[in-house]
């Protein structure tokens, strides 16, 4: 029997992992037996000769890495990117096929080793088409202009008489045609034309960038085909769970595993090495149950009885932590973004607003919790897991165990959501620990209660904003503080505040027209993992900014729209380097990617008019608004709420304006779109993550909660701006906006001003309508 | 102590230890990995099966409980509304990441199955106990009704 997951260089890959071309017909099996008369184009020219595609603007567009046409013209195309739900198999399918002008019905994808040859790999940051859009263009071009040479070639004619047309080229002049398939072996001995030599087409062209094209996964995921990491397996494999310290840093003080071993099934336990500080992306340690399967290993774990011996975050208690940051941003913190003076400002304010926010720690929980294989032969390892950047692990794996990269496989499966939380690949080095132990091929499984309990959080913060006011209730003056542990703690122990990379998400490029605006960051020691997730940082100055906004348009008595778009101002570009701050815009550049706050205000208005804005609404509802820049996309979000005079809250109604540059498959979008929302609504609903004594509370479902289909919005309605930018992020953006504009909409209903996340929390029915 | 269960249509010998969640007999005993793993505690639906028709967490459902019904996997499952939701899933893409879906599909194929005509609220009630952190929801909704549309 095959094994279920084999990469790209194990020679009958194709038999399991490709798939088939692409047809409303349903799943057909692909067959193996093609495998033996591969052609790569190109591959022994690029290697031999070196190509000239290989400093493209994004990296390497070298044809065969990226594509191969095999003789019966199947079109082979390389995702490196990992795919978790964005449809990014789809989306890097849609760039290359298009500009070669592929037949989408041959299309199949092989997905990526982790490997440097593949440039960046590292699936966040919503970037995968920013970065490999013009150089997956290229590639695809490059290759068509090969397969038009060696076209003109067969038939003594010019370049300018041959035209590549879905797996075709044809001589309109005669009528001839040649297949792709039949010309892969000659053009693969051709030289690869430099990018000056290759022709893109015009936008007009495009047959499938920008169209609804269907995804490739679903057709597999409707039969409950395609491999997940949990879905791994390896001739021999036994399976294991972890019991994990309960704080970070803790350790097991001494074990007795006797009844773990009596559960049948049972086979092994084994010792994780307590990591020292930082945490990076090393095991927590604990100890490992091993068993002939999941249940057995559950069943092993439930029966071990530890001590655990306490850590340094030992004391660490949500509560009395949350005190403390609210505290640092009731005092000066280190200034951020400076620009006129803010402080004179507010304090010859006749009036000013002042109001603090607050976010908790929030969890990524993918519905797959993380999942990894790991098989040793000898000293070089292969290991299977859901993860977001199959290289960087592959690094890390080589540094903890002090090999070779070259005698590391690692290969991404599918991933059943991620979010952040598989870009950090510590359950790949636990399970390669494990497997070198036990000495056979090993799966790791987290469980949800894992998952909650031991993951790199969203950061908790406080957050607190003081706004001058003119006594037509304009803004003059804004002072945002804002205080929570950085994601740099989690690589460097004395990182102890916010940095400024975190601000740029979001907060020092605030996009209000006034004349003194301050940023300024609160002192935050890290306690637990931290981490990115969905949005990052993005997600409390949104929060809170997007709130105090609507706060202020009631001080002064105005519509909460028609004043944000004013607080925005005049349509120019902004550039938070020159008043002070860090700004590294996503990795892009300014010039590239300027902050355009035109474009805010084109969404603001956008959504509004979906929305109906203004409209008069039946008592008990609101409408909320909220817009926000983020992964270098404009998005702006109108949610209509419901609340019964017994606080029963429901959302009739969403209204989302998206503009993120040049898209190239509106459908998937959209799902992002609605997706991105839900997950920022469900976190500011119920979200919390809370620690006692070091340890992280919730431990399921139960206690973690997630919105669900009953409390959706029944209608959601997504406009995408036509654009010919540059395209941006869309997997991210859209959460920000959901929480300001919900308890923005739950203010207009009421008259209840909610600033502490999350709204209802994991057992909350309804809403605490006193103020 | 080995055990004979009828797996989508075929009597499938078990030999796994008492107690065992058929969810595990499935995917490590028998490899069939459409159910999934999302909680282990009956609260997300990514295991559902149908135990004689009827979707159940297969989390919760111990082998040896299962006696002589008839067990369905999303790989075993067929039918006019398996098929209609299923071509309704593609016509809509309706999953994202899909790690949920196999069992949004068995509970929304059982739905059809009992209520050929769902409305909003049916399919709320059918379906919340199946959670999809992508959100895909919306789009369930709709391809549900999409099915529907095409068995009336
Ligand atoms: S895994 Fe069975 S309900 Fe969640
Ligand atoms: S599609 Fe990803 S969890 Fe539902």
């Amino acid at each position: 029997m095959l094994p279920r997951f084999l990469s790209p260089d194990t020679a009958d890959y194709a038999a399991t992992l490709s798939i088939p071309p692409l047809s409303r017909r349903g799943f057909v099996k692909a067959s193996g037996a093609f495998a033996l008369g591969i052609t790569l184009i190109g591959r022994m020219r690029a290697e031999a000769a070196g190509s000239p595609l290989k400093e493209v603007a994004g990296g390497d567009a070298t044809p065969s890495l990226w594509i191969a046409i095999e003789p019966d013209g199947t079109v082979k195309i390389t995702c490196h990117r990992s795919e978790m739900g964005q449809q990014v198999w789809t989306s890097m399918a849609q760039i290359v096929a298009d500009e070669l002008e592929a037949n989408w019905e041959k299309v199949e994808i092989v997905q990526a080793l982790g490997h440097p040859k593949y440039g960046d790999q590292n699936t966040d940051g919503s970037r995968s088409v920013r970065y490999n859009f013009h150089r997956l263009r290229v590639a695809g071009a490059a290759m068509r202009t090969m397969l038009e040479t060696a076209a003109a070639a067969h038939w003594g004619t010019t370049l300018a008489n041959c035209k590549a047309d879905q797996n075709y080229v044809l001589r309109p002049s005669t009528g001839d045609r040649l297949s792709f398939g039949e010309l892969a072996a000659a053009a693969g001995k051709l030289e690869i034309p430099a990018e000056a030599d290759v022709n893109l087409k015009s936008r007009d062209q495009w047959r499938y960038i920008g169209k609804e094209i269907p995804s490739l996964t679903v057709p597999l995921i409707v039969r409950g085909q395609g491999t997940f990491g949990i879905d791994v397996d390896r001739p021999g494999m036994v399976h294991a769970v972890v019991a994990h310290p309960p704080q970070v840093f803790g350790s097991v003080g001494s074990v007795d595993d006797a009844a773990a071993l009596a559960v049948p099934g049972v086979m092994q336990t084994v010792q994780l090495p307590t990591p020292e500080a930082p945490p990076l992306f090393q095991p927590l340690g604990g100890v490992a149950v091993v068993a002939m399967d999941t249940w057995a290993a559950i069943q092993g774990r439930k029966a071990l009885n530890i001590t655990w011996q306490d850590g340094p975050n030992a004391g660490h208690d949500s509560d009395s932590y949350r005190e403390l940051l609210q505290e640092n941003t009731r005092n000066p913190g280190a200034v951020e973004l400076d620009r006129g003076d803010t402080l004179t400002a507010l304090s010859n304010a006749p009036n000013k607003l002042t109001a603090e926010y607050y976010v908790p720690n929030l969890a990524h929980s993918p519905m797959e919790p993380v999942h990894a294989t790991a098989e040793w032969d000898g000293d070089t390892l292969e290991c299977w897991a859901c993860v977001q950047d199959p290289q960087s692990t592959r690094g890390v794996l080589a540094g903890f165990f002090g090999i070779d990269p070259d005698n590391i496989k690692v290969n991404a499966t599918w991933l059943g959501g991620a979010f952040g939380r598989k870009s950090k690949p510590d359950f790949v080095v636990e399970a390669a620990f494990i497997a070198r132990e036990v000495g056979k091929p090993v799966k790791v499984t987290w469980t949800r209660e894992d998952d909650l309990q031991h993951g790199y959080y969203h950061a908790v913060s406080a957050q607190r904003l003081e706004a001058a006011l003119d006594d037509d209730g304009n803004c003059r003056a804004l002072l945002h503080r804002t205080a929570f542990p950085s994601i740099g703690s989690t690589f460097n122990a004395a990182a102890d505040q916010g940095a400024g990379f975190e601000l740029a998400l979001g907060a020092s490029d605030n996009p209000f027209e006034v004349p003194n605006l301050r940023l300024e960051v609160g002192k935050a020691p890290p306690h637990l993992r931290i981490g990115w997730l969905r949005s990052v940082c993005n997600i409390q100055p949104a929060f809170a900014v997007q709130s105090f906004a609507d706060a202020m348009a009631h001080a002064a008595g105005r519509d909460p729209k028609d004043y944000l778009r004013d607080l925005i101002g005049s349509a120019r570009i902004i550039d938070p380097n020159t008043e002070g701050a860090t700004y590294p815009n996503y990795d892009a550049s300014l010039e590239d990617y300027p902050i355009e706050t035109g474009r805010l205000t084109h969404v603001l208005d956008k959504v509004a008019k979906m929305a109906k804005w203004g409209r008069s609404l039946p008592k008990g509802h609101g409408l909320g608004i909220a817009v926000h820049r983020a992964f270098l996309s404009y998005i702006a979000t109108v949610i209509e709420v419901k609340v019964t005079n017994d606080g029963q809250l429901s959302i009739p109604g969403i209204w989302l304006a998206m503009d993120a540059g040049t898209v190239v498959n509106p459908r998937h979008a959209r799902a992002q779109m609605e997706g991105g929302t839900i997950y920022g609504l469900s976190n500011a609903l119920y979200g919390e993550i809370t620690a006692k004594n070091g340890a992280v509370v919730q431990q399921n479902f139960p206690d973690w909660r997630l919105m669900r289909m009953s409390e959706a919005p029944r209608a959601f309605e997504v406009e995408i701006i036509d654009s010919t930018s540059r395209p941006a992020g869309i997997g991210e953006p859209a959460t920000p906006p959901a929480a300001p504009a919900l308890t923005n909409a739950i203010f207009a209903a009421t008259g209840k001003r909610i600033r502490s996340l999350p709204i209802l929390g994991p057992t909350g029915e309804t809403l605490n309508l006193e103020s | 102590m080995a055990i004979t269960l009828k797996i989508n249509g075929e009597n499938t010998k078990i030999d796994a230890a008492p107690g065992t969640p058929l969810l595990w007999v499935l995917r490590d005993h028998l490899k069939m990995t459409g159910p999934k793993f999302g909680c282990g505690v009956g609260q997300c639906g990514a295991c559902t099966v149908h135990f004689n028709g009827t979707p159940v967490r297969s989390c919760q459902l111990p082998h040896d409980e299962v006696g002589d019904a008839e067990i369905t996997t999303i790989e075993g499952k067929e039918g006019k509304a398996a098929n209609a939701i299923r071509e309704a899933w593609i016509a809509a893409d309706v999953p994202q990441c899909g790690y949920c879906q196999s069992g949004q599909i068995m509970a929304a194929t059982a739905l059809l199955e009992d209520n050929p005509k769902p409305s909003d609220d049916d399919i709320d009630t059918a379906m919340t106990g199946n959670i999809c952190r992508c959100a895909t929801y919306m789009s369930i909704r709709r391809a549900i009704k999409d099915a529907a549309k095409t068995l009336a």
